[in-house]
C-alpha cells in the first residue's frame, strides 16, 4: 500500500445555512487518505456521510458552506478551486457512483450519449475515440454487448445494470479518487454481491482509491481496507477493518455491531442490543462526545468539551474518554429477549395456492395468452406463536402472497386457511370483523401506511373502534395508552401527526396498530428494510418480546437472510413464485441447501472480515416471471444443474427429515455434500 | 404509432356523434324553436305552426338527429331551403352536399358562410398570440428555474403571478385607457374592417397583448416549476459531476425533461385561444369564434352551434393527439401502441 496522502481532510467544518439559522453538519472533521488504499465510512442515516462526499466535491448546493479547515485533493485545495479547476477535479480526479443508479442516469439520454460526453470533454477525444473508450469500459464492467447498452434508454436496463453503466460512467474519466455512495443499497443481494465482486475487481485492475460509504457494515468489511465510524458528523473510531471488526473500542461502534443480525446466531442464542433513545437533531449537538447522551458509559467530563482522539492500537483512533472501561460498561446483556415457544395448534395453511394474472391486450380485452404466474402451489403452514419466515429476491412472489392473505386480492388456486376458515378468494371488504381482526399488517414503508393527516393515535384509535374492542371515547383512550406503552413510545406521542416522527416511531405506531386487534396472524411484509439497522434491531426486539406475549403467528417477508436467521423459526424460500426449499430455520442455513439458498447465502455481505465465504456467484438476473421456464424454474441460472431434466422437468419435493424439504433434481445426499457457506478462516 | 393515430382518429368520429347529438338533445330543453325563430318575434303562429310542421319538428329526437345528419354528410337536402317554405334561403354551395351545416337562424345565412371567416378572425389572433406565448415563456420559465430561488427566479415568478391574475376585462381596459385613450397609438376596438382608418396589424396589436399577458403568465410558471424540479434530479447532479459547464448541464440533460410535462399544457392553450377568448373578443368588438359561439347560444341558433362544437372538439382532439405523439418523442419510456 501506497503511504502518501492522496487526500486530506484537516479539521473541516461544514455548516448548512437556512431562515431558520445556521445547521452545523460537519463540526471538525481530519480525514486522510492514502493513495492506493479503500477507505470505507460507517454511519447511520443523518451522520454527515452524503456531505462529507458532496463537500469533497464541492458540491454542497446554495446553502452547504465549508466554513473552516482545508479540503486537500492531490494538493489542490477543493474549497477555494476556481470553478474551471473545480470542473477538472470532478471529471478526472474524483468520480461518484450514486446510491440510486435510477436516478443517477437521465431517462431521456440513451447510455452512450451518456457516457461519450465525459471522454470528450475531459480527454478532448471525438466521438468515435470517445464511443470506442466507452465501449471497452462497459465490457469492463462486464455488461455483455456494450454496442446493444449504449443503444439503450436507462428505463431499458435493470437494476444492477443500471449500476453497472454508472460504475462504468465514473470509472471513464480515470479517477483517481472514487467515491462510492451506498452504491448496492436496493439491489438485490445476488446482485450486489456480483457488484461489490467488480468494485474488488476494477480497483485492482485500475489501482483507483475508493472511498466507500455504507450503512451496511457486511458490505464495508467486504470492500475496505481502513473503516471509520461516523456519528453525528464526528469520526467516533478510526481503523484497519480486522482490528475494528475484533476490537471495536468505541461504545457506539460496538451497539452498532451489537445490532447487526449474523447467519451463525438466532434469536434463542443472542439479542440485539439497540442504542437507546434517538440520534439527536443537528441543531441540537450535545457538548463534547455527541454519542454522550445515548452511552452507557456516560459521565460528566464526557459533555466537558471536545474529546480527542487516542491512539487504541496500530492505526486504530478511537475518541472515547473511557474507551480503555468499555468492556466494563457496556457488556451488559440488558434486553434479554425471551422468544416464544411453538405451540401445535395450526394457525395458517396454504395449500397448492396459486397467484396467475391474465396479461390481456388492453385495447380488444381478449385473446390473453400470456400469463404472470407470481406464485403456485404454495404448500405449507405455520403453527400458532411460530415466526415463518419467506425470502427471497425482488419477483420471487413473496408480497403477492402477503397481499392474498391480506384479502387485498384474490387467489387463483388453491386453499389459504387462517383459524380453519379458507380466505384464498375472500376479499377484505368480504371478511367478517372477527376474519379482519385475525390478519392484521405491517408493511415495509411506514410513512406511506399512517395517514397523514390524522395523529398517530386517532389511527389506531379508529382500529379499537372498528373491531369492538373499546366503545366509549375513555375505553379508547385508556388503550391506545396501553398499545403505545406495549411498543414502548411516549403516550404523548399518540397526538402528533405522523409527519412529527421518526421512521422508527411511525413503525412502532404501524405494530401498535396491528397488534390492537389482537390478531392471530400478523403479515409483516419487509417492515424493517426500509430503516437502520440500530433502529431495525430495537424493532425486532420489540416485535418478538410482544410476539412472546401474545403468542401470534407472524408471517415475516424479508430478503435478508441475517435477519431471518435471527428471527424465523421456520424459513420457506421462494424464487420466481415458487417454494424452493422449507425447513426449520437451522437446517436451511446448513447443508444441505437448495442450490438458489446456497447461492443467496455466498452472497450475503457478513460483517464480521474474519469469516470465510464460499465464492458462489448466479449469473444474469431473475427471468420474468411471465411464460416461466417448463422444468425448474431456478434451471437457468442454477451453478448446479446436472443436465437436461433441470429445464424439461419439474423437479421432485425431496425431504431432507426434520420437515425440511428441498424441490430439487439433485438427490438429497449430494446436496448434504456440500461445503458449509460460511466458515472460519483457515 | 401509425395504429395508434388510425385508433385515435377512430375515437375522434365517435366523440364527434356523441357530442353532436348531446348538443342536439340538450337545446331541446331551450324555449321557442326553430321555426319560430326563422320567422322571427312577429310571425303569426300559424304560419309558425305550418312551419312546424313542413320541418318535421315533431318528429321524435332520434329522427330530427339522423335528418341533421344527413345534411351534414349530404345524403339529405336541407330542408330550410326547400323554396315550397318561400322563406328565400340560399346557400350558393347548393342544398345537398358533404359538410353541409345547414342554415344560421341568427345570421340569416349558410352557416359555411358565417362560420369559417369567424374561425380564421379567431384562428389570425390565437395563431399570433402563440407564436409569442410559447417561445417567450419556455425562455423564461427556463431562466428561473434553473437557479431556483435568484433575483431573476423572483421576479419572473412574481410577473408571472400577477399577469394571470389580472382578468382579461381589466388589462384590456388598462391597455385601451394608456394606447387609445392617452397615447392615441392604437384603435379601441377591432373589427378587422379596413375602412375603419386603422391597418389591421394595428387592430391585432390590442388584442394579442392581452391574450399574451393572461396567457404566459401561467404557462411560465408550469415551465418554471418543471425546470426547477428537474434542476434537482439526481442525473443533473451527476452532470455537474461529470464536470460538465452549467451551459451544456442545462441545454442536453435539463431541457428536454423539463419540456415532458409543460408540453401537454402549452398545447392545451391552442383549445383555449380558440374557443376560449371571448372576453377578449367582446371588449375589442373581434369577430371570432368565441363571440360567435356566445351570440349563437343567446339566440339558440342550434344550426351554428353544432356546427362550432363540431369544429372546437376536432380542434381539441387534434391538439391532444399531437401532444400524446410529441410526448413519446421527448420521454423515451413512453411507447404508443
Amino acid at each position: 500500500m501506497a503511504g502518501d496522502a492522496l487526500l486530506t481532510l484537516d479539521r473541516v467544518r461544514v455548516d448548512y445555512h437556512s431562515a431558520l439559522g445556521v445547521v452545523t453538519a460537519l463540526p471538525d472533521l481530519s480525514l486522510t487518505i492514502r493513495r492506493g488504499e479503500s477507505y470505507g465510512i460507517v454511519g447511520e442515516s443523518g451522520c454527515g456521510k452524503s456531505t462529507l462526499l458532496m463537500a469533497i466535491l464541492g458540491y454542497l448546493g446554495a446553502t452547504g458552506r465549508v466554513s473552516r479547515g482545508r479540503i486537500d485533493f492531490d494538493g489542490i485545495d477543493v474549497g477555494t478551486a476556481s470553478r474551471e479547476a473545480l470542473a477538472r477535479i470532478r471529471g478526472r480526479g474524483i468520480s461518484i457512483v450514486y446510491q440510486d443508479p435510477n436516478a443517477a442516469l437521465n431517462p431521456t439520454l440513451t447510455i452512450g450519449r451518456q457516457l461519450v460526453e465525459v471522454p470528450m470533454l475531459h480527454e478532448g477525444l471525438d466521438e468515435a475515440a470517445a464511443r470506442q473508450k466507452a465501449r471497452r469500459i462497459l465490457s469492463d464492467v462486464h455488461l455483455p454487448d456494450p454496442d446493444a447498452v449504449m443503444a439503450r434508454y436507462p428505463h431499458q436496463l435493470s437494476g444492477g445494470q443500471k449500476q453497472r453503466v454508472v460504475i462504468a460512467m465514473a470509472l471513464l474519466a480515470n479517477p483517481k479518487l472514487l467515491l462510492l455512495d451506498e452504491p448496492t443499497t436496493g439491489l438485490d443481494v445476488t446482485v450486489e454481491a456480483a457488484v461489490l465482486d467488480l468494485v474488488n475487481e476494477l480497483r485492482e485492475k485500475y489501482g483507483t482509491t475508493l472511498l466507500y460509504i455504507s450503512h451496511n457494515l457486511g458490505v464495508i468489511a467486504k470492500v475496505c481496507d481502513r473503516v471509520g465510524v461516523m456519528y453525528l458528523g464526528e469520526l467516533v473510531e478510526e481503523a484497519p477493518v480486522r482490528e475494528l471488526f475484533a476490537h471495536p473500542r468505541h461504545p457506539y461502534t460496538r451497539r452498532l455491531l451489537a445490532c447487526v443480525p449474523r447467519l451463525d446466531t438466532d434469536k434463542h442464542e443472542t439479542s440485539f442490543l439497540p442504542i437507546p433513545g434517538q440520534p439527536p437533531a443537528l441543531a441540537a449537538r450535545p457538548p463534547g462526545c455527541p454519542f454522550g447522551p445515548r452511552c452507557a458509559g456516560f459521565e460528566e467530563r464526557c459533555a466537558a468539551g471536545p474529546v480527542p482522539a487516542e491512539a487504541a492500537g496500530d492505526g486504530h483512533a478511537v475518541r472515547c474518554l473511557r474507551w480503555r472501561e468499555v468492556d466494563g460498561f457496556d457488556a451488559g446483556a440488558n434486553e434479554a429477549v425471551r422468544p416464544a415457544p411453538v405451540q401445535p395448534e395450526t394457525v395458517l395453511e396454504a395449500r397448492d395456492l396459486s397467484k396467475v394474472y391474465a396479461l390481456g391486450n388492453a385495447f380488444f380485452g381478449m385473446g390473453a395468452t400470456r400469463q404472470l404466474v407470481a406464485n403456485e402451489d404454495l404448500t405449507f403452514d405455520a403453527s400458532k406463536g411460530e415466526i415463518l419466515a419467506i425470502v427471497g429476491e425482488s419477483g420471487s412472489g413473496k408480497s403477492t402472497f402477503a397481499r392474498v392473505l391480506a384479502g387485498l386480492q384474490d387467489a387463483s388456486g388453491g386453499k389459504l386457511m387462517v383459524l380453519g376458515q379458507d380466505l384464498s378468494r375472500l376479499p377484505a371488504q368480504r371478511r367478517t370483523l372477527e376474519q379482519l381482526a385475525a390478519v392484521q399488517m405491517v408493511f415495509q414503508n411506514p410513512d406511506a401506511t399512517l395517514n397523514p393527516s390524522h395523529t398517530a393515535g386517532f389511527s389506531i384509535g379508529r382500529a379499537l373502534r372498528k373491531f369492538g374492542i373499546a366503545k366509549s371515547s375513555r375505553d379508547v383512550e385508556t388503550q391506545v395508552h396501553e398499545l403505545f406503552d406495549m411498543v414502548r413510545l411516549s403516550p404523548e406521542l399518540a397526538h402528533q401527526k405522523p409527519g412529527r416522527l421518526s421512521g422508527g416511531q411511525k413503525q412502532r405506531v404501524a405494530i401498535a396498530r396491528a397488534f390492537a386487534g389482537d390478531p392471530a396472524l400478523l403479515v409483516a411484509d419487509e417492515p424493517v428494510s426500509a430503516l437502520d439497522v440500530s433502529v431495525q434491531a430495537a424493532i425486532v426486539n420489540l416485535l418478538l418480546q410482544i410476539q412472546a406475549r401474545k403468542a401470534s403467528t407472524i408471517v415475516f417477508i424479508s430478503h435478508d437472510l441475517a435477519l431471518v436467521r435471527h428471527l424465523a423459526d421456520r424459513v420457506v424460500v421462494m424464487y420466481l413464485g415458487r417454494v424452493m426449499e422449507m425447513g426449520p430455520v437451522k437446517s436451511i442455513f446448513a447443508p444441505p441447501y437448495h442450490p438458489y439458498t446456497e447461492a443467496l447465502l455466498a452472497a450475503v455481505p457478513v460483517p464480521d472480515p474474519s469469516v470465510r465465504q464460499k465464492h458462489l456467484r448466479l449469473q444474469g438476473e431473475p427471468p420474468s416471471p411471465i411464460d416461466v421456464p417448463k422444468g425448474c424454474r431456478f434451471a437457468g441460472r442454477c451453478p448446479r444443474r446436472i443436465g437436461p431434466e433441470c429445464d424439461a422437468t419439474p423437479p421432485p419435493l425431496r425431504d431432507a427429515g426434520g420437515g425440511h424439504f428441498i424441490e430439487c433434481h439433485i438427490p438429497i445426499e449430494d446436496l448434504r455434500n456440500a461445503a458449509p457457506v460460511l466458515g472460519p478462516e483457515g | 404509432m401509425l395504429r395508434f393515430a388510425a385508433r385515435r382518429l377512430a375515437s375522434l368520429l365517435l366523440t364527434l356523434v356523441a357530442a353532436s347529438f348531446l348538443v342536439f338533445a340538450v337545446t331541446e330543453f331551450s324555449p321557442s324553436n326553430v321555426a319560430r325563430k326563422t320567422l322571427g318575434p312577429f310571425a303569426l303562429q300559424n304560419q309558425v305552426d305550418i312551419l312546424y310542421e313542413k320541418l318535421g319538428l315533431s318528429d321524435p329526437l332520434l329522427v330530427r338527429y339522423t335528418r341533421w345528419a344527413g345534411v351534414l354528410l349530404g345524403l339529405k337536402a336541407d330542408p330550410l331551403q326547400d323554396p315550397a317554405l318561400n322563406l328565400n334561403f340560399k346557400d350558393p354551395r347548393g342544398d345537398k352536399y358533404f359538410g353541409n351545416f345547414g342554415y344560421s337562424t341568427l345570421y340569416k345565412a349558410p352557416v359555411n358562410d358565417v362560420i369559417w371567416s369567424r374561425l380564421g378572425a379567431t384562428a389570425t389572433l390565437a395563431g399570433i398570440a402563440f407564436a409569442i406565448i410559447v417561445p417567450l415563456s419556455l425562455a423564461l420559465g427556463v431562466l428561473a428555474g434553473m437557479r431556483e430561488g435568484s433575483a431573476l427566479d423572483r421576479t419572473i415568478s412574481v410577473f408571472g403571478i400577477v399577469s394571470t391574475s389580472i382578468p382579461e376585462f381589466a388589462s384590456g381596459v388598462f391597455l385601451v385607457a394608456i394606447f387609445v385613450v392617452v397615447l392615441g397609438w392604437l384603435p379601441g376596438t377591432s373589427p378587422l374592417d379596413p375602412g375603419s382608418g386603422w391597418p389591421i396589424w394595428s387592430q391585432l396589436v390590442l388584442p394579442v397583448a392581452v391574450l399574451v399577458l393572461y396567457d404566459a403568465g401561467y404557462v411560465v410558471r408550469m415551465v418554471r416549476g418543471s425546470m426547477a424540479e428537474v434542476m434537482n434530479k439526481g442525473y443533473v447532479r451527476t452532470a455537474f459531476l461529470k464536470g460538465l459547464p452549467m451551459r451544456t448541464v442545462v441545454m442536453r440533460h435539463a431541457l428536454r425533461n423539463a419540456m415532458i410535462a409543460p408540453f401537454t399544457v402549452i398545447l392545451l392553450q391552442i383549445n383555449f385561444l380558440i374557443s376560449g377568448v371571448v372576453v377578449t373578443e367582446m371588449v375589442f368588438a373581434y369577430p371570432g369564434f368565441g363571440r360567435m359561439i356566445l351570440d349563437a347560444s343567446l339566440f339558440g341558433d342550434i344550426a351554428l352551434i353544432e356546427a362550432a362544437t363540431l369544429i372546437a372538439l376536432t380542434i381539441a382532439i387534434a391538439t391532444q393527439l399531437v401532444s400524446d405523439i410529441g410526448y413519446a418523442l421527448l420521454n423515451p419510456q413512453i411507447s404508443l401502441k
